[in-house]
């Protein structure tokens, strides 16, 4: 459970014991297991990982956005706390009911701009299509809204391209759509599954810089899916590593990047050449080597006994095979740091890009 | 040729890029993907060619490779014992027998492997095309390239689909180097790969290019990799050169106005390096209609009214440094 401060509210989101999973033709897979997390009014959590952990998983299952063709199964709890005060159970909600939150307090920005939107409706239409449902403006209300937020994600000349088709618009512009959509009806909490992944550098930076704005200007939270670690130390108030459908590690974004505690965590920063760069020390006239995380990670349909990481872990001992390490509790790892792994109160782990 | 297909030059090169253009389609406005780039490439170095979507690289990997024709300039190859031989003149059936020394490795492994092959004839496809290790030596040699690039020899007998995508760009690596090149383009063999599977690719690259003496062009838009891997970075945007310079001096003292601002957007892996971002506004222009003069001035935050009119000459600024921005006051 989360301690939350006497000036802070009750958290804005709170995942508790997370699961999905799937059916596929080679038998059910465990897509998601046991996921836990908090995010508090204002902040930003960001679910880090690589392909297949199961951070837009996690994300979709929030939002209710499982085909049914996939035969999703959901257990656990997600507490949303609604914009009258009340905390509703996401999971245990009528569809009817979660319908009507979604696109409205709760917001979506997808990683694809160019497949989100509706290629035959103009953006104007899309936007006034969701403030008509949620927000029951008339048209011409309605019309004036969408104009409105495009001009807040700084789209210029704002009152033409209201009119423009999505294929019409550059990748970083059709992006500010999408966001102009999910901010259209002033959620509370957004979730933004790889929004700039698809944008190059200059754009991402323009478009984290909105997101930033706006989340400021507004006071929503940000459930901020993405694999990218640069994005995360920039944006990010706390981070949840994910691997093989488990939160690893979680812990305020300042203490995961200064002391990585789970060995993934630990190897998936000593991967990135800036940091290799800044700890390795050259052997002479040697080019210094990024510290690869041996093997891949196992098939969802076979995971090992044990923890999921320990076929690729350096640290790994015999008992790590026995079963699933738990997710340690607040405090013990210090701060309110949550790692997934027997040794980690052992020794510190220091020597990890030399 | 102008002034600014002039580009410097010096030492051993292997390839030497002068004035290459590539326009894509007719009419008054074809798409400029490429627009008067010269550089050079010296034997035995890692040359990074970084940019945006649109800003050419990919098409001067692709030109070299003669995947595609360039619409003028040349594309000068030093091999061993020949001197200056211009890949750009030629006719694909002269261009045939350099293939084996100039190879690609394309971005996406999903999509450059034939799923119908087994590795064995993925490879052995390219020894037969090049008449390499053949009869007897073929399979032989099959199972060493594999190991070459951290694969085991039972992998042969695999297809595609059994493979993660790192295993993949590995194979796809072999395949270029089944051919023994002394030069091959990289065209962003990291992108579609996670980031601890992209640090085995790297490493992998790095051993391979020294115990091979191969030269590299890697092409990329991740500036940390090219960072920790290049000797020399060529800037691109909208087709044109911005900036080449050793990659410490790049990094360091970047000197064009779009360097600076690429590299202040790369989001820096450090919480404790936060910045208010110097955003540069507005998207990129369109290739097809590129503005006059120098071609970022639409976007730089230093333009002034005689950039619409600037000359795109490269000006050095520094030892092997060289930039195409006229202002020397920024």
């Amino acid at each position: 459970m989360t301690t939350p401060t006497a000036a802070m509210a009750a958290p804005r989101l709170e995942v508790q014991g997370l699961s999905t999973s799937f059916a596929t033709d080679a038998g059910r897979i465990q897509s998601v297991a046991d996921v836990s997390f908090a995010i508090h009014p204002g902040q930003t959590l960001a679910l880090v990982g690589e392909s297949g952990s199961g951070k837009s998983v996690t994300s979709l299952t929030l939002m209710g956005l499982h085909a049914k063709t996939s035969q999703a199964q959901v257990t656990g709890q997600a507490w949303f706390t609604r914009r009258d005060g009340r905390r509703v159970d996401l999971l245990a909600l009528p569809e009817a009911e979660r319908r009507a939150l979604r696109g409205n307090e709760m917001a979506m920005v997808f990683q694809e701009p160019m497949t989100s939107l509706n290629p035959v409706l103009t953006v104007g239409e899309q936007i006034f299509e969701s403030v008509r449902l949620h927000l029951k403006l008339d048209r011409k209300a309605a019309m004036a809204h969408a104009q409105r937020m495009l001009e807040l994600v700084e789209i210029p000349a704002a009152k033409q391209r209201v009119h423009e088709y999505p294929h019409q618009l550059s990748g970083g512009m059709r992006q500010r759509v999408m966001i102009a959509l999910a901010m259209a009806c002033s959620p509370t909490l957004l979730i933004a599954d790889e929004p700039t992944t698809a944008l190059d550098v200059t754009i991402q930076a323009q478009i984290l810089a909105l997101m930033g704005r706006l989340q400021k200007e507004t006071g929503m939270s940000m459930l901020f899916v993405t694999h990218n670690l640069g994005v995360v130390a920039q944006y990010a108030d706390a981070v949840a590593v994910m691997y093989a459908g488990r939160i690893v590690e979680s812990a305020p974004v300042h203490d995961l990047f200064a002391q990585p505690e789970h060995p993934y965590t630990c190897g998936l920063l000593a991967c990135l050449p800036g940091v290799a760069r800044r700890h390795a020390v050259a052997v002479a006239g040697q080019r210094p080597r990024l510290v690869a995380i041996p093997g891949q990670v196992s098939s969802p349909l076979t995971p090992p006994p044990g923890c999921a990481f320990a076929p690729r872990c350096e640290r790994r001992i015999a008992a790590c095979d026995a079963r699933m390490p738990a997710l340690s509790d607040e405090g013990s790892a210090g701060g309110s740091r949550r790692v997934r792994c027997i040794r980690v109160n052992e020794q510190p782990i220091e020597e990890v890009a030399a | 040729m102008n002034a600014a297909s002039m580009a410097p030059t010096p030492g051993d090169n292997l390839i030497e890029v002068r004035g290459l253009r590539k326009y894509f389609g007719t009419g008054p406005h074809p798409v400029r993907a490429v627009d008067d780039v010269s550089f050079a490439i010296r034997r035995g170095e890692t040359l990074g060619l970084v940019g945006e979507s649109g800003s050419g690289k990919s098409t001067i990997g692709r030109l070299l490779t003669r995947l595609v024709d360039p619409t003028a300039g040349q594309m000068l190859y030093h091999g061993e014992g020949a001197s200056g031989q211009d890949l750009a003149g030629m006719s694909q059936g002269q261009f045939r027998p350099l293939r084996s020394k100039i190879q690609i490795i394309f971005q996406d492994p999903y999509a450059s492997l034939n799923p119908r092959m087994r590795i064995r004839e993925v490879l052995g496809e390219a020894l037969d095309t090049h008449k390499q290790a053949r009869g007897a030596a073929r399979l032989p040699r099959i199972h060493e390239l594999l190991t070459q690039v951290g694969l085991r020899p039972e992998h042969a007998e695999r297809f595609p689909h059994e493979f993660s995508g790192g295993q993949r760009q590995r194979i796809g690596i072999a395949r270029a180097l089944a051919v023994q090149p002394n030069f091959i383009v990289a065209d962003e063999p990291l992108s579609a790969l996670d980031v601890s599977i992209q640090a085995q690719v790297v490493n992998l690259l790095g051993d391979l290019k020294e115990q091979l003496g191969l030269t590299l062009l890697f092409i990329s838009h991740d500036l940390d990799v090219v960072e920790y891997l290049c000797d020399r970075v060529v800037v691109l945007y909208l087709g044109r050169v911005m900036e080449i310079a050793p990659t410490s001096a790049l990094y360091a003292q970047p000197a064009h106005p779009y360097t600076r601002a690429l590299l202040a957007a790369a989001p820096i892996p450090d919480p404790a390096q936060r910045r208010t971002i110097p955003l540069l506004q507005g998207d990129l222009p369109s290739p097809a209609n590129p503005p006059s003069g120098c071609v970022f001035r639409t976007r730089c935050p230093h333009a002034v009214a005689e950039c619409a009119s600037a000359d795109m000459a490269l000006r050095p600024v520094g030892a092997d440094h060289w930039k195409a921005c006229w202002r020397d006051d920024i």
